[in-house]
C-alpha cells in the first residue's frame, strides 16, 4: 500500500467518521458488557470452585471445550437460540469472556499458600473475612490478568458480531469483506487492533497500582 | 489455666492423640516436644480448635472450648506458626493490628498497641510499621508474627516452631525476647518445639511426648535428672551432662596436659613447659603412673642444669579418681594450693587435669551444646 492508499484511507476516514465512531461505541458495548457478564458469572464462579475443589476440574474442562468451539459455530448456535442481533452477540461473547478470568480466578484463589490462610483462621478470622481480607487481595493480580486476556479475546471475537447483525467495527470489515473494499476493511481491523492493545496495557496500568508493594516481585 | 481430660484424636486407623490428660497452670511456659510426628501439632491446635478431637475435652479456665465460638475462641488466643504467615498484602502496622480490628478495637485504641508492641522488640515505630513484610529479615518478619499473636492481649498463646526457620543467632535473640516477655506480660504459653536446646531454655515445664501420648511432664531439671524413658535420655542426647544430673570428675577435665618421664632432665622440661606456655607439668613413673608435679618455679629454684625432675617434685595437688562425685571435685579445686586438681584412672594413670577454665567451658558445653567449642 502507497502513500496514494494511506491518503485515500485516510480521507475515507474522515468521509466516514461517523459511521466509525458509531461502530466503535458499539464495539466498546459488545466488549464492556460480555466482560462485564463474564466477570460476574466467572469470579463468583471461580471462588465456588475454589471451596469445592472436587468440582473444579469438571467445571474448568467443561469450560475449556467450550472455549474450543469456533466462534463461527458458537455464533450459529446462539442464531438459532436468540435469532439475528445483539442478544446472541452479547451471548457468545460472554461465554468466551467467561473462561480466562474463571481460570485466573480460581488459580489464583487455589494458589495464596496455604501458611497464610493456616495463620487467618488461626487467629480467628471468619471463612468470609479470609476471602475478603486474604484471598481475594492476593488472587487479585491473577483475577485481573484474567480480565485482560478476556477483554483482548472479547475485542477480536466481538468482530464476528458484525456477521449477525450485532454491529461494532466488525461490520465495517464484513461490509469491506463482501465489497472488496479494502478501505471499509481496514475502518474496522486498525481501530480494533489499537483498541486491544490499549486496552490491554490499560489494564496492566491498573493491575500493576493496584497491587500492594508487599506484593510487587512476590509469587503468591 | 488449660486442661485436656482424656483427649484423643485418630485420622482413619491411626491414633494421633491418646488419652492426653494434663494442665497447664496461668502464666506458665510449657513447652511441647517430642519425634516428629508424635502429636504436638495436633495437641497445639486442639487448644484453638484448628482440630476437634474425637474424645475428651479441653477445658480454658473451667469452660469445655467445644461450646465456644471457634472464631471467638482464636481471637483470645494469640497463634504463631513456623511459616510465619504474615500477610503479604498489608503493611507491619495492619498485620500487628489484624486481631485488634477484628475485635473492632477504634484506632485510637489499636494504634498505640502497635507502637508500644514495635517497641517492646526493638523495631521502632516509624521506620517499621508502614513496611510490607517482603521488606523485612526472617527474624523481623517472625517478631511481627509474635506481636500479630500479642496484639489483642491473649492470656494464652500457642507458638508451633516459630524458630524452626530461622539461623541460630536470630533464633536464639527471639528465644530471649519471647521469654523476657512472656514474664513481664504474664503469658501462658504453649509453645511446640523438637529442639531440647530450646526446650531446655525455654520452658517453666516440658511436655514429652510420643506416639501421641505424654511420656513425661516435668521441669527441665526434672526432665534431665531423672528421664521417665530411654527415649526421652536419647533425645537429650549431650544435655546428659548437665549441672545437676550425676555428673564425675572426668565430665570437667581436657585431656591434652603436659606429663613427663620423672627422668626428664631440667632443661628440657623447661622448654617443654615454655612450648605449651604452661607453668607446670605432671611427672609420670615409668609404668604410666602418676607420680607428682613439678613447677617451672621449683626447677628454677632448685634445679641444676642436667638434674632429673623426679628428684623435684611436689605432691601439693589434690587427686581424684575419673569417676569422682562434681561435688567433691570442685571442692578440691577451689582449696587446691595449685589452682587445678590431678585425675587419675583407675589404673593411677593420668586422666586430664581439672583447671577452673576447663570446668567453666565444661559446664557452658553442658548448658548451651557445641556452641562454645
Ligand atoms: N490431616 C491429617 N490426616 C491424616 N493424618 C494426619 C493429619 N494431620 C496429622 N496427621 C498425622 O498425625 C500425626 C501427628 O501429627 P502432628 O502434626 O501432630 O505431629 P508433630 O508432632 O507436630 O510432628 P512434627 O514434629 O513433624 O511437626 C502424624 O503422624 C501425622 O502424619
Ligand atoms: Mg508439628
Amino acid at each position: 500500500m502507497g502513500g496514494n492508499a494511506v491518503m485515500t484511507f485516510v480521507a475515507f476516514c474522515i468521509d466516514h467518521q461517523k459511521d466509525i465512531f458509531n461502530c466503535l461505541v458499539r464495539h466498546f458495548q459488545l466488549v464492556g458488557i460480555s466482560v462485564a457478564a463474564g466477570m460476574l458469572i466467572a469470579i463468583p464462579l471461580g471462588i465456588f470452585l475454589s471451596r469445592f475443589k472436587h468440582f473444579a476440574l469438571a467445571v474448568l474442562r467443561l469450560a475449556g471445550m467450550v472455549q474450543t468451539i469456533p466462534g463461527l459455530v458458537m455464533l450459529g448456535f446462539a442464531l438459532l437460540l436468540f435469532g439475528i442481533g445483539l442478544p446472541p452477540a452479547l451471548f457468545v461473547l460472554s461465554i468466551y469472556a467467561i473462561l480466562p478470568i474463571l481460570q485466573n480466578t480460581y488459580t489464583g484463589i487455589t494458589e495464596v499458600e496455604k501458611s497464610y490462610i493456616e495463620a487467618a483462621k488461626g487467629i480467628g478470622m471468619t471463612n468470609g473475612q479470609i476471602l475478603r481480607k486474604i484471598e481475594i487481595p492476593l488472587a487479585l493480580s491473577s483475577i485481573v490478568g484474567g480480565i485482560r486476556t478476556s477483554v483482548v479475546f472479547t475485542v477480536s471475537w466481538a468482530t464476528l458480531a458484525g456477521l449477525i447483525g450485532a454491529g461494532g467495527l466488525g461490520d465495517l470489515i464484513w461490509t469491506g469483506l463482501s465489497t472488496y473494499n479494502t478501505n471499509y476493511i481496514l475502518a474496522g481491523a486498525v481501530p480494533s487492533a489499537i483498541v486491544a492493545i490499549a486496552l490491554s496495557g490499560l489494564i496492566s496500568i491498573i493491575q500493576k497500582s493496584i497491587t500492594p508493594r508487599g506484593l510487587k516481585g512476590v509469587s503468591v | 489455666m488449660i486442661e485436656f481430660e482424656n483427649v484423643s484424636k485418630s485420622y482413619g486407623e491411626s491414633k494421633v492423640l491418646d488419652r492426653l490428660n494434663f494442665r497447664i497452670n496461668p502464666g506458665e511456659f510449657v513447652v511441647l516436644i517430642g519425634p516428629s510426628g508424635c502429636g504436638k501439632t495436633t495437641t497445639l491446635r486442639t487448644i484453638n480448635r484448628l482440630i476437634e478431637p474425637d474424645g475428651g475435652k479441653v477445658f480454658i479456665n473451667g469452660e469445655d472450648i467445644s461450646k465456644v465460638n471457634p472464631v471467638q475462641l482464636r481471637r483470645t488466643i494469640g497463634y504463631v506458626i513456623q511459616q510465619i504467615g504474615l500477610f503479604p498484602n498489608m503493611t507491619v502496622e495492619e498485620n500487628i493490628a489484624v486481631v485488634p480490628k477484628l475485635l473492632k478495637y477504634p484506632k485510637e485504641k489499636w494504634q498505640p498497641i502497635v507502637r508500644e508492641l514495635l517497641e517492646l522488640v526493638g523495631m521502632p515505630y516509624k521506620e517499621n510499621a508502614h513496611k510490607y513484610p517482603s521488606e523485612l529479615s526472617g527474624g523481623q518478619q517472625q517478631r511481627i508474627g509474635v506481636l500479630r499473636a500479642l496484639a489483642a492481649s491473649p492470656p494464652i498463646v500457642l507458638m508451633d516452631e516459630p524458630f524452626g526457620a530461622l539461623d541460630p543467632i536470630t533464633r536464639e535473640a527471639l528465644q530471649e525476647e519471647v521469654k523476657r516477655i512472656q514474664k513481664k506480660l504474664k503469658k501462658t504459653i504453649v509453645f511446640v518445639t523438637h529442639d531440647m536446646d530450646e526446650a531446655l531454655r525455654m520452658a517453666d515445664t516440658i511436655v514429652f511426648m510420643s506416639g501421641g501420648k505424654i511420656l513425661q511432664m516435668a521441669s527441665p531439671e526434672e526432665l534431665l535428672q531423672n528421664p521417665a524413658d530411654p527415649l526421652i535420655s536419647e533425645f537429650m542426647g549431650k544435655h546428659k551432662g548437665a549441672p545437676g544430673a550425676s555428673l564425675t570428675a572426668g565430665d570437667f577435665m581436657k585431656t591434652r596436659v603436659l606429663k613427663a618421664s620423672r627422668k626428664t632432665q631440667t632443661l628440657q622440661s623447661v622448654e617443654l613447659m615454655r612450648k605449651r606456655d604452661v607453668n607446670s607439668m605432671i611427672v609420670v613413673n615409668d609404668d604410666d603412673t602418676y607420680a607428682g608435679t613439678v613447677s617451672l618455679d621449683t626447677i628454677k629454684a632448685l634445679g641444676k642444669a642436667g638434674k632429673e625432675i623426679g628428684d623435684m617434685m611436689e605432691d601439693q595437688a589434690p587427686i581424684v579418681n575419673l569417676n569422682e562425685d562434681a561435688h567433691d571435685t570442685f571442692e578440691k579445686l577451689y582449696t587446691s594450693p595449685v589452682g587445678y586438681v590431678v585425675v587419675l584412672n583407675d589404673d593411677k594413670t593420668v586422666a586430664g587435669l581439672i583447671t577452673k577454665t576447663s570446668m567453666a567451658k565444661a559446664m557452658g558445653e553442658a548448658l548451651w551444646g557445641e556452641m562454645l567449642s
